[in-house]
């Protein structure tokens, strides 16, 4: 077993952290604040690669693996996890899904701008009365033929309006049920299709996320990815690989709310000393400190068996489920370290609080993910 | 036209400094190795030059001293976008000894210019430069603050009191940079680290070239006092006359 990273990998997570304390900190909190989403710095980090870093080198992407991913990942949500989501919606779940299914002209057409990070892409399978239920598609993708009729509406849209790639999931036979739903790939601006108002998050506020509605939008048939019915199973697939992006945003943002807190407690004194002197506080640090190298390992895993060709969808789960109660804990803990400053915008941890609690949420509730694990116990998997 | 940019691999700016038992070296345990601040934004400015266009810089190598540990540092220069690296394959012991062993490697070779930072992060000694002009018998600009082309020609600019200085230089020279002389060091992109492995880094055994300094010990700097807070300038006053004994 081998825990160095390689000189590439060490160089991505340098390059990450780089940007994110140089770059991102300096107005993440205006950002948050006033809902700003960061195009300035999504150009930046487009022309540094970090948007299709785990793609191919020959469809213009970095040809990372998916541990540099992880690390790249962690650096940018300690600072902005806002920018995490961003990144991860666009590598993990859009660039991966028409990589791995797509068709050559569908890579060709979609896959390279969306790499070189040019424009951005959203994936749309939430509805209104569809999350976690995945099964329950009320978007409908009518075959007329040479094309589909796409009308519905998705919910809680990451990259909804500044996306200019869509990849929607949508029931076209109602009657095979899972096995009717295609995966289709939608331009943004084709006729038809209206962005609702940008959510007033709790948290993730400088992301962007949206409601999208289909009024009679013509789908060419050369855009659905895969075979028919493929759809349910290529939204699964995808977001196997999609838990390792937020279990390492998780994961950072954790981290992130670490490092604040052992900071202000080796400098705050109360009764003569400083608060890392006073056992609470220590101990805390250090269930913190455990807990945040326990989620580490368990994203490096599930990075590593993807890297390897290997199946990860169970450890994927226990990453993103483990890592995002864990965020909550731990930031939990950093605000109450930092007592009544903890409570203020200026000292970042409670941004770092109501971001984590999103993780918990979004591309499978923890609860899910319990599910997925206690499945393959079920199984005789584990 | 090619130029050599001279790299110092230090420890990180946040490392917390140790030293061995007997005081005489440092504790290079678990220490993170970064490039010399000076010496990146030095290449990072040889960088920009070769990737304008207008410009008749079209190559840029890396040179440092030392020891095989320290080719993460040079493959990352690689990575920020030189295209070649050389690593003098000896322990750097003081500045009179590696810019011996620099100057041995240049004076056979094309470099229309030859930049190294102001200082290093480690040492802060503010010699190597210096004395690399010396030894080859270059001429040394030093607190060069920007460089810009007219035709092929560099024309360098030195800050000097009170304003700026062009200048030009007639034959071969050594610049020492300072901060100023690139914005903010350059942050190697994803296709940058991907092809850093396929570059040159050469190994080439050192010249003879002995140390003039004998570093007999180092000591740490006295910990810090606690900070007392004042309420009121009536009580600071107090403090400086009677306490500090200033006015």
């Amino acid at each position: 077993m081998n825990f160095q990273l390689t000189e590439e990998q060490s160089m991505i997570q340098q390059a990450a952290r780089d940007y994110a304390q140089r770059e991102l900190f300096y107005d993440v909190i205006e950002r948050d604040e006033k809902a700003i989403y960061p195009t300035e710095h999504i150009k930046n980090l487009a022309e540094l690669g970090f948007l299709g870093m785990l793609v191919a080198p020959e469809y213009d992407g970095g040809g990372m693996d998916t541990v540099s991913y992880v690390l790249a990942m962690e650096e940018f949500s300690k600072v902005d996890s806002s920018i995490g989501v961003i990144i991860s919606v666009n590598n993990s779940l859009v660039c991966f899904g028409i990589e791995k299914y797509g068709t050559e002209e569908q890579k060709e057409k979609y896959l390279k701008p969306l790499a070189r990070g040019e424009v951005t892409g959203a994936f749309l399978l939430s509805e209104p009365g569809a999350g976690s239920d995945a099964t329950s598609q009320q978007t409908k993708a009518v075959d007329m033929g040479d094309y589909y009729l796409l009308n519905g509406v998705k919910n809680w849209i990451t990259n909804g309006n500044t996306a200019s790639t869509y990849l929607v999931i949508a029931q076209t036979d109602v009657e095979k049920g899972h096995r009717g739903i295609n995966a289709l790939i939608v331009d943004r601006h084709a006729e038809g299709i209206s962005v609702g108002p940008h959510e007033n998050k709790m948290g993730m506020r400088s992301s962007d996320t949206h409601s999208v509605q289909f009024t009679d939008v013509k789908v060419p048939k050369e855009n659905r990815i895969g075979e028919e019915g493929f759809g349910f199973k290529f939204a699964m697939k995808t977001l196997e690989g999609g838990r390792i992006g937020i279990a390492s945003q998780a994961l950072g943002i954790a981290s992130g709310a670490y490092e604040l807190a052992r900071k202000y407690a080796m400098e705050r004194k109360t009764f003569g000393k400083e608060i890392i002197r006073h056992q609470a506080i220590a101990f805390k640090l250090s269930d913190m400190a455990t807990e945040i190298e326990a989620g580490r390992f368990l994203c490096m895993k599930a990075a590593w068996l993807k890297d390897q060709g290997l199946p990860y969808g169970i450890a994927s789960a226990m990453a993103k489920q483990y890592c995002a109660d864990m965020a909550m804990r731990v930031t939990t803990e950093a605000v109450q370290i930092h007592g009544g400053y903890g409570y203020v915008k200026e000292y970042h941890v409670e941004r770092l609080m109501r971001d984590a609690k999103l993780t918990q949420i979004y591309e499978g509730t923890s609860e899910i993910q319990k599910i997925v694990i206690s499945r393959a116990i079920e199984n005789g998997d584990i | 036209m090619r130029i050599l940019v001279c790299i110092s691999n230090v420890p990180d700016t946040t490392t917390k400094i140790r030293f061995n038992s007997d005081a005489t070296k440092l504790d290079d345990t678990g220490i993170q190795w970064v490039i010399n601040p000076w010496d990146e934004l030095a290449l990072t400015r040889a960088v920009e030059l070769k990737e304008d266009t207008t410009s008749p810089v079209k190559e840029v190598v890396v040179i440092s001293v030392g020891e095989p540990f320290i080719e993460p540092t040079l493959r990352k220069c690689l990575a920020i976008g030189a295209d070649k690296a050389v690593r003098i394959n000896a322990e750097p012991l003081d500045a009179y000894q590696t810019a011996g062993l620099l100057a041995d490697y240049i004076k056979d070779t094309d470099f229309a210019f030859v930049i190294c930072g102001i200082e290093s992060g480690d040492y802060n000694e503010a010699s190597v430069g210096g004395m690399l002009a010396e030894m080859l018998d270059y001429a040394s600009v030093s607190s060069v603050s920007a460089i810009q082309f007219d035709g092929d020609e560099p024309v360098f600019q030195r800050d000097v009191a009170n304003g700026k200085e062009q200048l030009k230089i007639d034959g071969k020279s050594v610049l020492i940079v300072q901060k100023g002389f690139a914005r903010v060091p350059k942050i190697p992109n994803m296709r940058g680290i991907m092809t850093a492995r396929s570059k040159p880094l050469d190994v080439i055994e050192p010249a003879d070239s002995v140390p003039l300094v004998e570093f007999v010990s180092y000591q740490s700097p006295p910990a810090k006092g606690s900070v007392k807070m004042l309420n009121d300038a009536r009580e600071l006053l107090d403090h400086l006359s009677n306490e500090a004994k200033l006015i």
